[in-house]
């Protein structure tokens, strides 16, 4: 089931740190720099799809609006998304489907967020059916605890070590040193995530994202209008870039991964549990549509949450084998110069989560990738890339970027 | 005059003795409330009240059930950080406590838990036994606010599964 594609002409971001300002200036500055990039007029954009942010009041519970208002009103459509991470992939898909139906040529995807310090934690209020606040009430199972529960699982099965998961920062924070775009840009060792606190036992301060503001944005437009625009204009899309795939999909019952919030899995007790697990079938799913398998990929940006869930990862998209991901990141393959490096942007790792840009952020960054323009780490000849990232409550996010 | 003692969330476990499920000797009287999709055999945790999860069944009865007590631990972890809000620490200064993810064997599924106090992670090893036990998440000035616990069954053995 090969999809029609659609073309990035332009992609654009606002540096994530710890800014303190409001959200809204953040996907401004990113959808400027987009449709700048794509020598493309705000009046010619047809849709707009904003990705949401649930910490910044209503604005932020209709993102697509507010970006347009901010853009200055020009009469067009508009959606809001909300996936958790997953957002900003469920605002592309949405533009992907406006122009694949013919209904726009043009469509500009834009994620911001301002996010507290601390854990994220859910808004203020008595929520006793809400197992978002109630896994908080209840059990104090924050982020970090899950991550932990998934990084245990790595050691328990496969021999997983602290120091693999180290490695895993150590390679993206050199990925990410020269990033205009990384909150994080400085050489990590082996002895400073050792000296981190632990957070959530086995993970260490270090191993896990920080929380971050930020902003990114896509345009998204038909194969023939992106040929028709490069053939009369100079824009900077070149090579042209192409969507191949945009994963959105839910798990199938019985999950019986823990994911969050949840309290339990479900059981697997009279259904069989399906033969590919959630996080298996968002890559599955990517793959089916651009009609591409593993060995095809040259560069991937997956959501290191924490280290160890970059490995589980390399194995969710096919990457090596079950329980080999720790084996392919001492042999390099992954880091810069190897066959298949991941996080060049830096990841999380170098970025902290701006959870409504992130989704898009991975699609910027695989973009300057395949057109051999990235200001940081800049994979060679890379002609294909893989996004992965997942929402709470069950939200997958893959992206397949050719040229 | 003794505190009142409520479930820190209504209709997820039971504190009285079972009549339909036998406990060890000794064992708390506590036991997580599920349902089961009478059709497919299926069971939920949290309960499902309204209908079956299971694609397919959504005509199926759902049967309320006490899961089992006992399983294996599946993973684990521990708090070092206070949890944010609305999380309420029952110490002051806050101590860090383990989690435990526990696999039931009949019921197919992984059920979260705080561990009780006094175990720490070294005293946790995966694939060893875990039983439910009744403790207190948290007290205010006239209630204690109970809540479902994982301790382990015996001491971790060194090196190996217990």
């Amino acid at each position: 089931m090969s999809v029609d594609q659609v073309a990035v002409l332009g992609v654009g971001m606002h540096p994530w740190g710890k800014w303190g300002r409001n959200f809204v200036e953040y996907g401004v500055a990113a959808a400027q720099d987009a449709l700048a990039d794509a020598g493309i007029d705000w009046r010619d954009v047809g849709f707009v799809a904003g990705a949401d942010t649930m910490r910044n009041g209503y604005p932020g519970y209709v993102a697509g609006a507010t970006f347009a208002q901010a853009l200055g009103w020009t009469g067009i459509p508009v959606t809001s998304a909300y996936g958790a991470c997953a957002s900003g992939a469920m605002a592309l898909d949405a533009a992907r489907q406006r122009i694949l139906s013919g209904m726009c040529d043009v469509a500009l995807v834009v994620g911001a967020d301002t996010t507290p310090k601390g854990f994220l934690k859910p808004n203020k209020g008595e929520r006793g059916d809400d197992p978002d606040w109630l896994r908080f009430r209840l059990l104090g199972m924050t982020n970090p605890a899950y991550f932990a529960m998934w990084a245990r699982r790595r050691i328990d099965l496969f021999g997983a070590t602290s120091d693999d998961f180290a490695q895993v920062k150590i390679k993206n924070a050199r990925h990410g040193l020269n990033n205009p775009y990384a909150r994080y840009r400085k050489e990590v060792t082996a002895e400073d995530i050792a000296k981190s606190p632990t957070v959530s036992s086995p993970l260490r301060l270090l191993d896990i994202c920080a929380t971050s503001d930020g902003g990114a944005a896509v345009v998204l437009t038909s194969m023939e209008y992106a040929r028709k625009h490069l053939s009369t204009s100079a824009g900077s899309a070149d090579p042209l870039v192409k969507v191949a795939a945009i994963s959105t999909v839910t798990p199938t019952f019985p999950n019986t991964i823990l994911e969050m919030p949840n309290f339990a899995t479900d059981s697997a007790a009279g259904i069989a549990k399906p033969d590919r697990g959630f996080k298996q079938a968002i890559g599955d799913s990517a793959y089916a549509q651009a009609g591409l398998g593993p060995d095809d990929v040259d560069v991937a940006e997956v959501y290191d949450l924490s280290t160890a869930l970059e490995l589980d990862w390399y194995e969710d998209l096919g990457f090596c084998g079950v329980g080999e991901a720790e084996k392919i990141l001492r042999d390099g393959v992954t880091t810069l110069g190897g066959r298949l490096p991941v996080n060049l942007s830096g990841g999380l790792a170098c970025f902290g989560e701006a959870v409504p840009a992130q989704a898009l952020a991975q699609v910027c960054e695989l973009t300057w990738q395949l057109r051999g323009t990235a200001q940081g780490a800049q994979a060679e000849n890379a002609k294909v890339g893989i996004t992965a990232n997942q929402g709470l409550f069950g939200h997958g996010s893959s992206v397949i970027l050719t040229r | 005059m003794a505190k009142a003692k409520l479930p820190a969330v209504e209709g997820w476990f039971t504190m009285s003795p079972s009549e339909t499920t036998p406990r060890p000797q000794g064992a708390d009287p506590v036991a997580l409330i599920g349902t089961r999709c009478a059709e497919s055999g299926t069971y939920f945790f949290p309960p499902e009240r309204v209908m079956s999860r299971a694609p397919g069944f959504a005509g199926s009865e759902l049967v309320e059930v006490e899961l089992s007590t006992r399983g294996r631990l599946w993973s684990y972890t521990d708090a070092q950080y206070q949890p944010p809000e609305p999380f309420e620490a029952p110490t002051d200064p806050y101590e860090p406590f383990c989690l435990a993810a526990v696999e039931l064997e009949t019921e197919q599924l992984v059920v979260l838990g705080q561990v009780v106090a006094g175990v720490g992670i070294d005293d946790l090893v995966v694939g060893m036994e875990m039983e439910l036990v009744l403790g207190t998440l948290y007290e205010d000035e006239d209630t204690e606010y109970t809540m479902w616990k994982w301790r382990p069954v015996a001491p971790a053995t060194p090196g190996g599964e217990a």
